[in-house]
């Protein structure tokens, strides 16, 4: 059976799915992040097949972006998480209540 | 029949270790089986015809992504079991299943219809990076040279918030004596 686009679409959102459940399942902020690289990785394979099937490098591209995206994100966010453990000894979402939130 | 084989094992190998990555109470079995998954998909950008795209992948993700948060684990305790959000597991994974089939219904539908007409066709003769070179740096250069400051900023940023007092320990002590200290040291 031949591999189509279809086949790329469908694993990109099955993966989309396993990041969802992470983030919205995850507590502790490391576990968090992690979740997010899946979801920006499963767009990527979604991109670069559409950029494949369709003949068309601007998929490419927008994957590049994301990637870039995704390595100044974890820059920034390891660093406020690591100064937030510094300061607290603990990472985890239900007690960042300073706002009240 | 090469392409099919390969699909389905890159297919398996990536969700499963995507699966363990969110499923695990191990932060380091975590990033494990995030690192084995992220090099697996590059796999797949080798299958499409995106060489330069699998590439940066092993070099961004594996390399320094996951580079910088094997060095970030340092700081937190890693051997202390994460502890999970005690909301009803059934309702989480219905509701992510959900809306990734609406996203998909409302983003792949116009997909599906021929309408779309390739922007920068890919072109025959010339290698994948090549290709990506000469787009990359004539129709997105504004967005290239937006994405080198955005990545300085985040590089300064990193620096700023990571290094700062890092021979002492701010969990030790309260925030009035670090706010002393930073009077004192200015």
């Amino acid at each position: 059976m031949e591999i189509g686009l279809s086949h790329y679409l469908i694993l990109s959102t099955i993966l989309f799915g396993i990041g969802l459940y992470g983030v919205m399942s995850r507590k502790n902020l490391l576990m968090l992040f992690f979740a997010t690289e899946i979801l920006l990785n499963s767009v990527n394979i979604g991109f670069a097949a559409i950029s494949h099937y369709l003949g068309d490098l601007t998929g490419q591209m927008f994957a590049f972006f994301v990637i870039a995206i995704a390595a100044s994100e974890v820059a920034v966010g390891l660093g406020l998480l690591v100064v937030w453990f510094k300061r607290h000894n603990r990472i985890d979402l239900d007690e960042m209540m300073s706002m009240r939130g | 029949m090469f392409e099919t084989v390969a699909f389905y094992l890159f297919a398996v190998l990536v969700t499963v270790s995507f699966f363990i990555a969110v499923t695990t109470s191990q932060a380091l079995y975590a990033l494990t089986a995030l690192a084995s998954g992220m090099i697996l998909i590059s796999g797949f950008f080798f299958i499409l015809d995106a060489e330069f795209l699998g590439a940066i992948q092993i070099i961004v993700y594996s390399g320094a992504v996951l580079a910088l948060y094997a060095f970030g684990m340092m700081f937190f305790d890693t051997t202390r079991e994460v502890k999970e959000k005690k909301g009803n597991r059934i309702i989480i994974a219905s509701l992510s299943v959900l809306s990734v089939i609406l996203v998909v219904l409302i983003f792949a539908a116009p997909v599906v219809s021929d309408n779309i007409v390739a922007n920068y066709p890919v072109v025959e003769g010339i290698g994948n990076t090549e290709q990506v070179g000469i787009v990359l740096f004539t129709k997105y250069l504004v967005p290239f040279e937006v994405a080198a400051v955005m990545l300085l900023v985040a590089m300064i940023a990193g620096i700023v918030l990571a290094g700062k007092k890092m021979d002492v320990s701010l969990t030790l002590k309260d925030d009035s004596e670090i706010n002393n200290e930073e009077k004192v040291l200015s």
